[in-house]
């Protein structure tokens, strides 16, 4: 595992999966498009509104899966001092603060022709805003150093810090939604799905998870060869 | 005198002796509060329903106000260096430093609550509640605020990013000591809410130490 | 025509469904193209490097 992390490893088997992970993107993507648009069946109660879904749900997903990654590779990171595995992170924070931005942006216009609000205080959105929040601060945190070092390692503990605070959070935030009973029957991403509409569901995930791991690995080797970069230019100023 | 008390008798010093530490921070809570009335209207039922809330989410930004200077003066001067050497622990050099912190900033707070209270019309059910969530729910702010104020050490514009950080983290200290005062005032009691909330301190005694001196070493490599 | 014109009006749902969907496509797009274009810069400029190292 460690040896595959090594960099010049990681940039010679990831060139080697990258062309692979586009390919199954696109095909999944596309797959999962068409069925979300053309295949998938109107709700009987949503109308065609539950073709949101296909987008958001999706994201939802990815946007807790995404900050899983980065929170292992934090940890990674942080107990065996490994550079690829602090560029994991770092790389991944973007993509997770997109997912996080489709996801809330969806639920609004989702929200909208079933709540009559743009936005609801609904446990899952909510939480989902602190989750884009938490992002936003790691991001900043990360770039918020002159050298690259320090703030991939203060990166790394606010990424385990904000991983153990993110269920205390979801848990808070579920008890004050009871708390405050909103008044509608539609519940984001309710808890029975049809076989019809699971499919092109279950595909559009696929497809933005195999997204998110062809951009994961190119942003990787871009950041590998700028910092490869970096390390050149220095040594030849150094010698000059 | 034990080490850990030592410091944080040193650091209580040092906030007294550059004056006004505590002082502002309760000028800011008090002011901020008196300045809601100006914006929602002086209707006393109005003032009345959202008063837990305002108390609160102002206590969390005053809270914030002084967390930036929790490790900055001593990253500066290169004390911290020294701290990092001594044979008490980093870990509790840190919860010595977020009592002190607590005591001139926490402390204070709670103690301003009522009064303010008593300015927004609280319903009188709702008093004790309110002492005893800001007892327990400050020294949450002032642990968590640390883990905030040792990551930003050195980084540029470290104050809007302190908050950036560390806001997101207060939300389940604020959710559940608002919960406390309204179903105190409810009939429904505060103790679910309140030994929730000490969960989440004893959580926060427990880990924050380990989080906060892992990225103050790192600050000083 | 019809069907097509049902389609797009996706049962009243129009204004809501298409901006979400093209939404998704400027995300993902945006993130692809960037991340290709950077990709190719970083690339370019290491091989010019390593190039006249040798």
């Amino acid at each position: 595992m460690l040896r595959l992390a090594n960099p010049n490893r990681f940039m010679q088997w990831s060139g080697k999966l990258l062309p692979w992970c586009a390919i199954a993107t696109v095909i999944l993507l596309g797959v999962g498009t068409y069925m979300a648009l053309f295949v998938a069946p109107p709700d009987y109660q949503q109308g065609e509104s539950v073709r949101i879904m296909y987008i958001h749900v999706p994201s939802a997903m990815m946007s807790t899966f995404v900050y899983a990654v980065m929170a292992v590779s934090s940890a990674v990171a942080l107990i065996w001092r490994h550079p690829v595995a602090d560029i994991a992170a770092r790389e991944s924070a973007p993509l997770g603060a997109g997912f996080t931005l489709l996801c809330l942006v969806t639920g609004s216009l989702w929200g909208k022709p079933m709540w009559g609000a743009w936005w609801v205080w609904d446990a899952r959105l909510t939480s989902e805003l602190v989750l884009f929040f938490l992002y936003l601060g790691y991001i900043a945190l990360v770039n918020a150093f002159d050298e690259p070092t320090r703030g991939a390692r203060a990166g790394a503990i606010l990424a385990l810090v904000g991983v153990i605070n993110l269920p205390i959070i979801k848990f808070s935030v579920d008890w004050w939604n009871t708390l405050h009973q909103p008044e509608s029957i539609f519940r984001l991403g309710g808890p029975t799905i049809a076989p019809s509409m699971l499919w092109p569901l279950l595909i559009m995930v696929l497809g933005f998870a195999a997204f998110f791991v062809t951009l994961l690995l190119l942003r990787m080797r871009s950041a590998l060869m700028a910092a490869k970069l970096r390390a050149i230019r220095l040594q030849q100023i150094e010698a000059a | 005198m034990s080490p850990f008390l030592r410091l944080v008798g040193r650091d209580l010093r040092l906030a007294l002796r550059q004056g006004g530490d505590a002082a502002m921070v309760v000028g800011f809570f008090v002011l901020t509060v008196v300045l809601f009335p100006f914006g929602v209207g002086p209707e006393p039922e109005l003032l009345q329903r959202i008063a837990a809330g305002i108390v609160w989410v102002t206590a969390l930004l005053a809270a914030l106000l002084s967390l930036e200077r929790l490790f900055q003066s001593d990253y500066e001067d290169g004390s911290l260096e020294v701290m990092a050497l001594l044979p008490l622990p980093l870990e509790a050099q840190v919860l010595a430093k977020c009592l002190a912190h607590w005591l001139v900033t926490g402390l204070p707070l709670t103690l301003t609550a009522p009064l303010l209270g008593l300015l927004l019309h609280l319903d009188t059910a709702g008093y004790p509640a309110l002492i005893a969530s800001m007892a327990i729910g400050t020294p949450i702010l002032s642990l968590l605020g640390a883990v905030g104020a040792a990551l930003t050490l050195g980084a540029r514009k470290g104050g809007v990013l302190l908050s950036l950080l560390v806001l997101p983290l207060y939300i389940p200290v604020l959710i559940f000591g608002v919960a406390a005062i309204e179903a105190e005032i409810g009939g429904f009691g505060a103790r679910p809410h309140l030994l929730l909330l000490a969960a989440f301190l004893v959580l926060a005694v427990g880990m924050v130490p380990f989080a906060a001196a892992a990225a103050l070493r790192q600050a000083l490599e | 025509m019809d069907s097509l014109d049902h389609f797009l009006s996706m049962g009243g749902y129009a204004r809501f469904v298409w901006p979400a969907y093209a939404l998704a496509v400027i995300v993902l797009a945006g993130f692809a193209i960037e991340g290709v274009v950077t990709y190719r810069k970083n690339r370019r400029e290491l091989d010019a490097v390593e190039k006249k190292r040798r």
